[in-house]
């Protein structure tokens, strides 16, 4: 219903667009904007009080169509249920409304059924009625307003200038809701375990949690070993990304042949675009069993999903990232440096190692810390390494878990929103947000400092 | 006239060592990028090879009588296809005794019912005729098919006993046994049976989430970025927006499910594992890459232009609309590209809002229960059936050629707006 | 709507007053950066003034004050106040666009847009809904085009883009651009710096030609042109005027002893 109405009057205001067109259009060139501003801001003007009109009843009718109800019913019907019956009630007029049959129900709750039906039939009327008197209320009105004089250019413009500001808004919101939610599901978490619990504790068990006595303090929630097992993974990550980035970087800058930069930075950049299913999938089709199968070679124990084979996968993909950045900064570098070194008869080698890397340090520093954060942050690899049971333990041939695991594993079942585990992904979101807004804050920093620098 | 020293022995050495280091430093590069690309490529070369048994499906030809005493013309829908199914199979072997009729049908899919259901559904006119359908094998018997079947191994350790063996065997002697292409990998929703579960339902939930997601995206990204460099590009608020969408850009996916998950499903009452929400936790995930993309854009337009708008009484709109954007198109583009990669190839926080349920209908709606190509893929990767791992593989090659089609078009139309300038 | 119309007050005020536009108190920032120090200029109406000075001094900020371009910069100030036809165009509530279809402006670097030659020309027109037909804007276009002397170079290739125009005929074409909408008032930044002899005598006789139908103000750093071209002079150093009147005067007796340096060839 609503959408039909928000569909007639954006009709109604295009109509009004053609006709405040042709208003204009014998003012000639003595009006102050063309005629199709005045169509724009004829059409503004009726298209925008139709629609608050409907949404705000839209918006408004259910509730007070409600208050209503249960004023209509007869003193005491409702509380003789007992507590919670107010919705139940409610529930079941609504049922009734819309048409389903519902045995054993009071004569009064299936008359008010009966009333709500024949009221929001007349709710349809009066909204239909109400924006069509809108409509032409305010079309009659702003019609009188068309002049030659009328700056319609400049007023369309500030209303387009609202809009702007309006969809800039949403970026700032996001973060807004992003902290809140965060935040509001974090306090209401440490209400059941305390932060320092949370934050040291080294028995990570949610499950153990979800049998109601054991829900606080039995140290189920300690999600120190699962930060560990993070960092761990995060760490070989950046021991395979950085090392191999950086070399690649050096090498199509400085030594590559043109030809072969050519397709090389193409083909990283691809691999910069491959999803991460797709590595994942990868790691667990082909690259954790290879190293199972090389452990066994060495005689070593190797968990089938190793946090090894998760870190090298993870570092895999972040190395497009590390190699990309590592890239521009070298490439910043200024070309008469370059030079100053090579004149003075350094090697090529030299000149990288003494003079680039030192100069594109802040650069290169920035793109790690980013490559850092995306590790972290990376839930999809490490979904391999699924495991519940999280362990304080550096070997990186065992099992291991990740921050970014836990909360996709304690989100995975449809578990009240008031759950512990529900409320223990968004603790463990929080540490996240604040540990990659962090590094990237750092690294955002170096980034911009290196890139002055080099304007200078 | 002084000469020259003599060549110093251990400077000869110095630097031949010093020559070595630069040697080494250019190989070692040389080595991980051949390396990366190599190891990229062995991964996608696992993945294709991982994928080929999805491609091709066994299917056995089953001759079905479509008797009106069990399927009536009238009401076709509420027809007793078991039954026909039972008979169909039991026929395969008519000289087998009846106690075997049930060992026939597992040769069949379980999904068989339905598939002859559909298939009279479609065409009435077949009832009271005889129907050759082509019916996938189930999971086991493809694999035999395939010879994946140690038929040397102890009977206790494998599926099929030898009696299974030599039924199917039979059939393949009577010429019933066929290989084809997988269609149904494209066009089936997915099932709990790997011979006969597709792709349909996430290719249209992705479709949604990704056209809702764009639809979003796009529109509130160029104009927070129109915002901040054309029309308030000192200000206050513009620096905060600038530095809130550079650390948006960094926010760990899985974050936005959480986001997601709080505000439009528990506070909004959206419905969880729907494209809509989907889409819009997407929209949300990618925007910052469009402002960003957008803004160097417009950034790297020349002020002369804005200038020359400027001076013949052109407003800022007027300036921005004819002359900025249309000169930035190639740039916001290239940043829509990055958007729909991000958007398309993005699972984690998907997981958060059910976007990996088993919903084996494709979505008319985009308020419907539905999965998304990533989420398909970790959903068939997790499961313990063979036959689902090999689906799980061709299904990234669609996901990857889907990106690769998408990513060609808005090439193809960056390439044609940089032509128009 | 009480917001007072340029195009309105322009109809209501005296016929061709001797001033055009009287600039007084001008002061301009960038930044910390003062470029312009109280800067006092009548415009004669109908004739060429010309804003000579040494690099840097702000002839360019000035002239940009005149069109309030000064305000897409930012972090750029100004203040004093500037009238033109007796009507200040300082106010918040002045509508620039308006102001800026009035007083146009030819820039130093030739600025096509990278469009057509036809759209180049037809662009302010077509915005200012001059034109009611395509026939109609076809004629604004090639009497602009013809008023910069450029149409018999270009009338075959109306459709091809303005960028693959030679230097001068890129100027010329940017000159056709600011007076196709028809405006009272013509600000040139250095015409003819970025253009060859040839193609500067061609900007030359055209802007001796524009005098009878616009008021002209040109930025010059070349003494000979100023002395070519303009009939009134204003010499400008480190922010300030200097000095002021009549070419003829100012080439031959110039009051300040810094202009005569400067004329002389002593400075800049
Ligand atoms: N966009 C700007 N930002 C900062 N300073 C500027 C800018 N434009 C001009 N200036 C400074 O203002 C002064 C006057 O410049 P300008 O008016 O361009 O001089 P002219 O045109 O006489 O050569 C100079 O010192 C110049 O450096
Ligand atoms: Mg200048």
């Amino acid at each position: 219903m609503p959408g039909s109405l928000i569909l007639s009057t954006l009709l109604f205001a295009a109509a009004a667009f053609f006709l405040g067109r042709a208003a204009a259009r014998p003012f000639g060139t003595g009006a102050r904007s063309r005629p199709v501003y005045h169509g724009a801001l004829l059409a503004l003007w009726v298209a925008l009080p139709g629609l608050a009109v409907t949404v705000a009843w839209a918006l408004a009718q259910p509730a007070l169509l409600d208050r209503l109800l249960l004023a209509g019913l007869p003193a005491g019907s409702v509380d003789a249920i007992g507590t919670g019956g107010r919705a139940l009630v409610l529930a079941q007029i609504h049922a009734l409304a819309e048409g389903r049959a519902l045995p054993h129900l009071d004569a009064v709750i299936v008359e008010a059924g009966a009333r709500l039906s024949r009221w929001r039939e007349i709710g349809r009327l009066a909204l239909f009625a109400t924006v069509a008197a809108t409509l032409l209320v305010s079309f009659l009105v702003a019609r009188t307003r068309i002049t030659p004089r009328l700056h319609a250019r400049a007023a369309v413009e500030r209303a387009l200038t609202v809009g702007l500001v309006v969809c800039a808004s949403v970026a700032l919101l996001t973060t807004v809701a992003l902290l809140v939610a965060l935040l509001r599901e974090t306090v209401e978490f440490f209400r059941l375990v305390p932060p320092a619990e949370f934050l040291f504790g080294t028995n990570w068990d949610p499950q153990v949690a979800f049998r109601s006595d054991q829900i606080a303090g039995t140290g189920a929630f300690g999600a120190a070993s699962v930060f560990a097992g993070t960092l761990l993974v995060a760490a070989i990550a950046m021991a395979v990304a950085v090392p191999l980035g950086l070399l690649i970087a050096i090498h199509l800058v400085e030594y590559a042949r043109p030809g072969t930069r050519a397709w090389a930075k193409p083909a990283l950049e691809i691999l910069a675009g491959v999803p991460t299913v797709a590595y994942f999938f990868a790691a667990l089709l082909a690259v954790a069993p290879a190293i199972q199968h090389a452990g066994r070679a060495l005689g070593l124990v190797v968990s089938p999903n190793s946090a090894l084979a998760v870190g090298l996968v993870t570092g895999i993909m972040i190395l497009p990232l590390v190699s990309s950045l590592a890239d521009d900064a070298l490439r910043a570098v200024p070309q008469d440096l370059r030079q100053a070194s090579l004149a003075v008869g350094a090697t090529r080698a030299e000149t990288v190692l003494h003079v680039l890397l030192p100069a594109a340090m802040p650069g290169i520093l920035g793109g790690v810390l980013l490559a850092l954060s995306r590790a972290v942050g990376e839930t999809m690899i490490v979904l391999m390494a699924a495991g519940l049971v999280a362990t304080i333990s550096l070997d990186p041939l065992g099992t291991t878990t990740t921050v970014t695991v836990q909360i996709a594993t304690l989100l995975a079942v449809d578990a009240p929103f008031d759950d512990p585990r529900t409320l223990a992904a968004y603790a463990l979101g929080l540490t996240l947000f604040v540990v990659t807004f962090g590094l990237n804050l750092l690294a955002l920093r170096l980034v911009r400092r290196a890139s002055r620098t080099d304007a200078s | 006239m002084t000469s020259l020293p003599p060549p110093d022995v251990r400077r000869d050495a110095r630097r031949r060592r010093r020559r070595a280091v630069d040697v080494w430093l250019r190989r070692l590069g040389a080595g991980a990028v051949v390396f990366a690309l190599g190891l990229a490529g062995l991964m996608l070369t696992a993945i294709i090879v991982a994928s080929l048994p999805a491609l091709t499906q066994t299917t056995v030809r089953v001759d079905f009588e479509i008797d009106p005493t069990l399927v009536s013309a009238t009401d076709p829908a509420a027809g007793d296809f078991r039954a026909i199914v039972a008979r169909g199979a039991a026929a395969l072997f008519p000289d087998a005794p009846p106690a075997e009729a049930s060992a026939a049908q597992r040769i069949l899919t379980p999904a068989a019912t339905r598939i002859l259901r559909q298939e009279v559904l479609r065409n009435p006119d077949l009832i009271g005729r005889r129907l050759a359908l082509a019916v996938p094998a189930a999971g086991p018997y493809d694999q035999l098919a395939r010879d994946h079947v140690d038929r040397q191994a102890p009977e206790t350790r494998r599926q099929l006993d030898d009696a299974d063996i030599a039924r199917f065997d039979r059939l393949t002697a009577d010429g019933r046994v066929a290989r084809s292409l997988n269609f149904g990998l494209l066009f089936n929703g997915d099932s709990r049976f790997p011979e006969v579960a597709g792709l349909a339902g996430a290719i249209t939930g992705s479709a949604m989430a990704l056209a809702i997601c764009l639809a979003i995206c796009l529109p509130i990204g160029i104009a927070t970025a129109i915002l901040m460099v054309e029309f308030a590009p000192r200000n206050r608020l513009t620096v905060v927006i600038e530095a809130n969408v550079n650390n948006l850009a960094a926010v760990p996916p899985i974050l936005y499910g959480l986001l997601g998950l709080a505000v439009f499903i528990t506070c909004f009452g959206l419905p969880r594992s729907s494209p809509l929400v989907a889409g819009m936790v997407l929209a949300l995930m990618t925007l910052p890459t469009v402002v960003i993309a957008t803004s160097l854009a417009l950034r790297r337009v020349p002020m002369a232009i804005r200038e020359a708008g400027f001076a013949v009484g052109a407003s800022r709109y007027q300036v921005v609309l004819h002359h900025v954007l249309p000169l930035a198109l190639p740039g916001i583009l290239t940043g829509a590209i990055a958007a729909i990669s991000q958007a398309l190839g993005e699972a984690a926080p998907l997981l958060l809002i059910g976007m990996n349920a088993f919903v084996t209908s494709v979505p008319h709606g985009v308020t419907e229960a539905a999965t998304t190509l990533p989420t398909q893929i970790l959903l068939w990767s997790e499961s313990p059936q063979p036959g689902f791992v090999a689906r799980a593989a061709a299904a990234i090659l669609v996901l990857l050629a889907s990106l690769v089609a998408l990513n060609g078009i808005a090439v193809l139309l960056r390439h044609r707006a940089e032509r128009r300038r | 709507m009480a917001r007072p119309s340029l195009l309105l007050a322009a109809s209501t005020a005296e016929p061709s007053p001797p001033t055009k536009i009287s600039a007084q108190g001008i002061s301009a920032w960038y930044g910390p950066i003062r470029a312009l120090e109280n800067v006092c200029l009548e415009i004669p109406s109908n004739r060429v003034t010309a804003l000579i000075g040494p690099s840097g001094c702000g002839k360019t900020t000035f002239l940009r004050c005149l069109n309030r371009l000064n305000d897409t910069i930012p972090g750029a100030r100004v203040t004093g106040t500037i009238r033109l036809d007796g009507v200040d165009i300082m106010g918040q509530y002045i509508d620039v666009a308006e102001l800026r279809t009035r007083v146009g402006m030819v820039f130093q670097k030739p600025n096509p847009f990278p469009k057509s030659v036809f759209e180049n020309v037809a662009y302010g027109p077509r915005i200012h809904g001059l034109a009611h037909s395509r026939a109609e804007l076809s004629v604004i276009v090639e009497s602009a085009l013809r008023h910069a002397g450029l149409w018999d170079e270009v009338k075959d290739r109306l459709a091809s883009p303005g960028t693959a125009l030679s230097g001068g005929q890129q100027q010329r074409l940017c000159i056709a651009r600011a007076i196709a909408t028809q405006p009272e008032v013509l600000l040139m930044d250095e015409p003819a710096a970025a253009l060859d002899p040839i193609a500067t005598s061609l900007i030359e006789a055209l802007i001796d030609d524009l005098r009878e139908s616009y008021t002209i103000v040109v930025v010059t750093h070349s003494m000979q042109q100023a002395a070519r071209i303009s009939q009134h002079t204003a010499f400008l150093d480190h922010g300030r005027l200097v000095e002021v009147g009549e070419t003829t005067e100012i080439f031959s007796t110039p009051r300040e002893k810094q202009t005569e340096d400067y004329i002389t060839g002593k400075i800049g």
